[in-house]
């Protein structure tokens, strides 16, 4: 065992650091300083530089367009993006869509959606939850129906994030009402400007147009844009769950948060010594830092130990839990660090807009970021059926 | 990155689990640690001479497998699964540790000696005043001629009462609580002037009070320099700390599969009580805290070699994590067991209090927190 980098790990680390320092735009930097929301260009424009390079997708296979990384090489990159708080690439396409197609999707789907996936040309959002299903994924009413070459699709999604910037999106619905829960469902790909389809908001906690209600009216999607068998679409919905849930242990995330967390209370007062030296708060401090160690090194015993390469197993719930748990604590920890500062209201600089927010800069995000992690626990199936699943899968009860 | 174990870690572990479920069931623990010595000393030659395994950890040019820490871990996670109370931790870990890093004459003559099985060490270095504080010392050792000469009270020094060495802490100047002028020893447990009180400890161990009264030891019993030993002490202690995190590894995930076990047999309102959800899930919050306990003890064993701040810190990180996740995998494992789990009768019971007296040693949580905030926290 070992846990130190080699040689051409470290050479690996320093190109990768190298190219950050050189190609990350720095407008970008500049609104994330501020604290403004970002834009659907402000997403892709990374994407687009990181398509240009190669490295848009260290988790894909090579042959279809991944980087060959070793897992140590994929966690260095990880770590490394999050340190220069490089901004987030949205998960839709590259971390859950994508994996899908390429291991059940038909050649024709793979050539056309996998080369527009990287490329970031085409915006995906998934079309999973529903009103009245939440973690219960299975209980699923939005139905396809039969009607010569194509599905006619009716039903209702919701909680689809960043949908109002969609080109396509991955649905799962009910082809066969008649089969048990889980047998008759299927995974579909659909045109999000396909007459039917209506997109509505839900503003969230923190003021944030993230999520949004997709309503769809006899929407007609080819059978062409199914993936894998009909009614077998749980199959992928299952896959896919597991992708999605070791990318949200988000470690690398956190540890630059602590970073923050640790400026902010070494700038804040607290009566005539710095927050840091409060010893209630620095207890707490050294708690999540350390629980977040724990967290790190289960991660790369998952990623580096006996069972690496195999795949995410239902281990990975276990990094989603405390994952979440940990993003939550932090952005606890940032709103109470940031004192009275936390209350101010601030949306962000509109067009042509220059009065300065209120308070120091790291206050401005503190508390709609709070608000806005109580999603960690629930999204990507909640907690509490994280536990359901280790219960069942790995304790075998 | 590599977290796998190598051919021949992975052969000491396999031959060391299959040797303790033969010769150390629990219901043959709980004879032998019922007897007058409170021991079975067949097992340690087997360990010594059939095994090789007290030489694990030692270079191959002492006559052991060239292992480190790692090897400690390994054998220490075992002993944890089977609660054993051999004295491998002051031996190996602890002496061995101390031994190693002093090297020279001393480490020639004793380590031989602990790897045949024919030397036990006690470690004596806590004190009645000084609770985690390892350099809060009354003992003394005054120059004396070419030698030394002890005296003072060491408090709850596990395994004495077994033990043909002990390894002692004390002060050859400044003052009680001063960094500088303490020293350790290496020294014969039969010299005259030494008392013992020997007594049970909760966790089915043995212990002693030892009291040196002008105890006369020779100038080579010193180990490393005079009056500059704390960074020594300080050294071994965290080796024997990252030690005692895998051996609660091992009580810990025997306190998990005993509990899954016990709830799939035991049947509540006409159905076995690991049907509710309400356990399920605080069995998975325990399967959590066995994972991660895990996690940290490698990244502590792993730490051993940085720098002295470094190490100190992963140390402290990994004991206060390790310590809390007892508590809470041992509390639990009690309450879901019910009333049978607060019985003498069933081995779960025996593990929480091993698992609960592995939270204290080397410090509890909140002492190690402490520590870690100093190195890390700084204001």
């Amino acid at each position: 065992m070992d846990m130190e980098f080699s040689p051409e790990d470290l050479a690996f680390q320093k190109e990768v650091r190298e190219f950050i320092a050189e190609n990350y735009p720095a407008e970008l930097r500049d609104k994330q300083d501020e604290g403004e929301e970002m834009s659907k260009e402000d997403f892709l424009s990374w994407h687009k530089i990181l398509y240009k390079k190669g490295w848009i997708a260290p988790a894909w296979p090579v042959e279809y367009g991944g980087t060959g990384w070793t897992p140590t090489q994929r966690f260095i990159w990880s770590e490394e993006t999050a340190r220069a708080d490089c901004i987030r690439l949205m998960p839709f396409g590259l971390a859950m869509v994508g994996p899908v197609i390429y291991t059940f999707g038909t050649p024709e789907q793979k050539a056309h959606f996998l080369p527009r996936i990287l490329s970031g040309e085409d915006w995906w959002c998934q079309g999973y939850s529903e009103p009245g299903s939440g973690s219960d994924l299975a209980s699923l009413r939005t139905a396809a129906v039969k009607d010569g070459d194509d599905y006619i699709v009716n039903g209702q999604k919701t909680w689809t994030t960043l949908a109002q910037h969609a080109d396509w999106g991955f649905f799962l619905v009910r082809t066969d009402k008649e089969a048990k829960q889980q047998e008759g469902i299927s995974f579909l790909l659909i045109d999000m400007k396909s007459p039917g389809i209506t997109v509505r908001p839900i503003i969230t906690l923190g003021g944030e147009h993230e999520v949004n209600e997709v309503w769809l009216e006899d929407v007609r999607v080819p059978q062409s844009q199914r993936v894998y068998e009909e009614n077998k679409g749980w199959t992928c919905a299952k896959f896919l769950l597991a992708h999605e849930r070791t990318g949200i242990a988000g470690v690398a995330a956190s540890k630059r948060g602590i970073e923050k967390v640790k400026a902010i209370a070494r700038t804040e007062l607290d009566g005539d010594q710095p927050l840091i030296a409060n010893a209630f708060f620095k207890r707490k401090l050294a708690e999540l830092e350390i629980d977040l160690t724990a967290l790190e090194f289960t991660e790369l015993r998952s990623l580096a130990g006996p069972n690496a390469g195999k795949g995410p197993g239902p281990e990975s719930s276990l990094l989603k839990i405390k994952g979440s748990e940990i993003q939550q604590r932090l952005t606890e920890l940032t709103l109470e660090a940031v004192g009275h500062y936390g209350a101010p209201y601030f949306r962000g600089f509109g067009e042509g807009d220059n009065e300065h927010p209120i308070g120091p800069d790291y206050a401005h995000r503190a508390a709609p970021t709070y608000f806005n992690m109580r999603k960690t626990t629930i999204y990507g199936g909640s907690n509490e059926i994280q536990r359901n699943i280790i219960a069942k899968m790995v304790l075998g009860l | 990155m590599d977290f796998t174990y190598t051919e021949t870690q992975d052969m000491i572990r396999d031959t060391l689990s299959r040797f303790l479920a033969d010769t150390y069931d629990f219901e043959t623990r709980q004879k032998f640690i019922a007897t007058d010595t409170g021991r079975d000393p067949a097992i340690w030659t087997a360990l010594a001479q059939e095994l090789g395994m007290l030489g694990a950890a030692f270079a191959e040019g002492h006559g052991g497998l060239g292992g480190g820490a790692l090897e400690n871990a390994i054998v220490m996670e075992e002993l944890g699964k089977v609660l054993g109370i051999e004295p491998y931790l002051p031996t190996v870990v602890i002496a061995g540790g101390a031994l190693k890093a002093v090297g020279g004459a001393q480490a020639e003559a004793m380590i031989p000696e602990i790897i045949a099985g024919n030397a036990i060490v006690a470690f004596a270095y806590a004190e009645p005043q000084g609770r985690y504080d390892l350099a809060n010392l009354k003992t003394t050792a005054k120059k004396d001629g070419a030698g030394y000469v002890l005296s003072g009270h060491k408090s709850v020094v596990y395994a004495a009462p077994w033990a043909s060495h002990l390894l002692v802490t004390a002060r050859t100047g400044g003052g009680q609580r001063d960094k500088d002028g303490v020293s350790l020893f290496l020294i014969d447990a039969k010299l005259p002037g030494i008392v013992r009180r020997d007594y049970p400890t909760v966790d089915g161990s043995r212990a002693s009070e030892i009291y040196f009264e002008n105890v006369a030891i020779p100038g080579d019993a010193l180990l490393g320099a005079e009056g500059g030993g704390l960074p020594l002490i300080e050294q071994i202690v965290d080796e024997a700390t990252v030690a005692v995190c895998a051996e609660a590894t091992g009580v810990m995930q025997k306190l998990h599969e005993g509990t899954l076990e016990y709830t799939q047999q035991r049947k509540q309102f006409g159905v076995p009580i690991a049907k509710f959800q309400v356990l399920q899930h605080r069995m998975v919050d325990m399967f959590m805290e066995v994972e991660q306990a895990r996690s940290m003890t490698i990244m502590g064993t792993l730490k051993l070699d940085l720098p002295a701040n470094e190490r100190m810190a992963a140390v402290s990180a990994c004991k206060a994590k390790v310590a809390r996740g007892a508590n809470f995998v041992g509390q639990n494992a009690i309450q879901t067991h019910g009333g049978i789990g607060i019985t003498q009768e069933l081995a779960i019971g025996h593990y929480f209090k091993r698992a609960t007296m592995i939270e204290g040693q080397f410090g509890s949580a909140d002492h190690h927190l402490g520590r870690y905030e100093r190195i890390v926290l700084a204001d």
